[in-house]
């Protein structure tokens, strides 16, 4: 009962999102027995190599091709189907990030099975497949057991604890054939040490609370302090006062870091589907009845634009 | 340039979702249903296309009759035609894609739009699948598209940047935000999409792979506190984001 996992490389960096779900397939063959294989593709992959033995890779496939420098779905997709195939995995699994939602489709049509997106968590005996997948935006979760193997599966990032419990590591050169049907032009940083929403451990986002466009500048600031990404709501993004890529919620994007700061935020249901997993959630509001406070562990009554300041000050 | 766009009838975002009593399946009575909100942004882009470009915008959905609402609504906003593809009973993603590319083959098409997810499911896997069973290039997560002399240039949002991407057609592309501002149907849009006919269309049932064991409610957020008012509470919600909670140094 192999598991294989796709890992993301962006940038020249591992994603970190892609070593929990190999933390995760560990502990899946713990009780289903089989080997964990990793899949890579790109360039000067083995550089990786050691930290995926670390986190649990017994075999490690990588497909080294100039071409695929950039991410290139066909290119990616040829790789995981060709490692999938030699170690007969059962399950594959990789990350729910952008990349992820793109190839895994993909992968599951290519192998002719059923793919369950976006889980949270595992469940099961033996050789059985439960997932729990949080559906209408996480207003309800579903438990749903895989009744035909294999199963591509995706993991939701920040959701799966990273483990170190070593794998044999063994090195697979793979050369699978593929046909450029896509190809990626241009990679734009969003640049600096500026963090996405859907993978930041800290998360600072305003609403419209905040009254105008200008104080966003207070949660720029207060998430430098704290070293998180800014978010923003739905209200504020059709404003046009920030990108949609910061939009959480139902149509953007949904998250749960460990500290997530809502400024100006009333909690639209919206809203509160996209982040009411996070662990500690601070609300910070000048309406004391706003349903955000009913998610919230720490609550402050008052104007953002006045506690906002204070409280910079307080973190520095 | 003919373009077929894939919808799907979804509740309202706005709605709570409420559980049946056996949590076997979630309330639908009083819900408010409309075209997917992506599905929307899918298919103001293919009327785009078609009003620069000439040709004819396509609307396919995959379900029972009362799904033919989303055709109904993308018809209103444009669509020149309308295909609900028959679904007997239960099916699973694998399935449900089989169907709509199934459905594509019969038809002429050199483009495939689609909302990038369906916001019940969530699952954002269908338009990437169709692809992948047609055999063709596929950008998923589209806010930004180009498509010119055969081929499409797009840009999507990843973690931590932007790509462009490049495909010659045929090709799918799914929609995300930001893709364009979607028309509202007008009064005569909505009467002529009574009018339209909507093609019946009926496809092989694939059993599921897939056992639904149950639904549930995420787990209640424990009651919190309010730590005070205004400024004067900051000191005190430093203290216990630190002591207590110990999420900041």
């Amino acid at each position: 009962m192999s598991v294989l996992v796709y890992i993301e490389i962006r940038n020249g960096e591992m994603k970190k999102a892609s070593l929990e779900s190999l933390s995760e397939a560990k502990r899946l063959t713990g009780r289903m027995g089989g080997q964990v294989g990793a899949v890579m593709a790109g360039s000067g992959l083995a550089a990786y190599a050691d930290t995926l033995k670390t986190h649990g890779a017994d075999k490690i496939f990588m497909l080294e091709s100039d071409d695929l420098a950039l991410y290139n779905a066909e290119g990616h997709l040829a790789a995981v189907a060709e490692a999938a195939n030699q170690m007969d995995a059962k399950v594959v699994m990789m990350a729910s990030t952008a990349l992820g939602r793109d190839l895994a489709p993909r992968v599951a049509a290519k192998m002719n099975v059923m793919i369950l997106p976006d889980i949270t968590e595992i469940q099961g005996e033996g050789e059985e497949v439960i997932v729990r997948r949080p559906v209408y935006a996480g207003k309800v979760h579903m438990l749903i057991k895989a009744t035909a193997l294999p199963v591509v599966l995706t993991t939701r990032p920040n959701i799966f604890d990273l483990a170190e419990d070593a794998g044999a590591g063994e090195v697979v050169a793979i050369s699978p054939a593929f046909e450029l049907k896509s190809k990626v032009t241009d990679f734009a940083s969003t640049g600096g040490e500026k963090l996405d929403v859907a993978e930041a451990d800290r998360i600072v986002a305003g609403g419209r609370g905040l009254k105008e466009e200008e104080n966003f500048k207070l949660i720029e600031e207060l998430a430098l302090t704290l070293g998180a990404a800014v978010g923003a709501t739905r209200a504020v993004v059709d404003n046009d006062w920030r990108p949609h890529s910061e939009q959480v919620g139902q149509t953007g994007k949904t998250v749960s870091p460990t500290l997530y700061i809502a400024v100006g935020i009333s909690g639209a249901i919206q809203h509160l589907a996209g982040m009411q997993t996070s662990k500690v959630i601070v609300a910070i509001n000048k309406d004391a009845d706003a349903p955000i406070f009913k998610v919230a562990d720490y609550g402050i009554v008052g104007d953002s634009t006045v506690v906002l300041p204070a409280l910079i000050e307080a973190l520095k | 340039m003919n373009i077929a766009v894939l919808v799907k009838l979804v509740p309202d975002t706005a709605a709570p979702i409420r559980l049946t009593s056996e949590k076997d399946w979630i309330e639908t009575r009083d819900l408010n249903w409309v075209l997917g909100p992506y599905d929307e942004y899918a298919v103001e882009e293919a009327l785009k296309l078609t009003e620069a470009n000439g040709g004819e915008v396509t609307v396919i959905t995959y379900g029972k009759d009362t799904a033919i609402e989303a055709l109904r609504k993308a018809l209103a906003m444009g669509a020149h035609k309308a295909i609900v593809v028959k679904k007997e009973g239960y099916t699973d993603l694998l399935g449900t894609a089989t169907a709509l590319a199934d459905t594509i083959k019969k038809g002429d098409y050199e483009m495939v739009f689609a909302g990038f997810k369906a916001t019940d499911d969530d699952c954002a896997a269908v338009g990437p699948m169709v692809a992948t069973l047609l055999d063709w290039a596929c950008i998923t997560e589209v806010c930004k598209l180009e498509v010119a002399d055969s081929l499409a240039t797009a840009e999507r949002d990843v973690e931590g940047g932007r790509e462009t991407i490049q495909a010659a057609l045929p090709c799918v592309v799914t929609a995300q935000k930001g893709l364009n501002d979607p028309r509202y149907p007008s009064l005569k849009g909505i009467m002529m999409a009574k009018k339209k006919p909507v093609d019946e269309i009926a496809c092989d049932h694939v059993d599921p792979r897939v056992e639904t064991v149950i639904f549930e409610y995420p787990p209640e957020r424990a009651a919190g506190k309010i730590v005070g008012e205004g400024v004067d509470a900051v000191p005190e919600l430093v203290r216990l984001l630190r002591e207590e909670a110990r999420v900041i140094e």
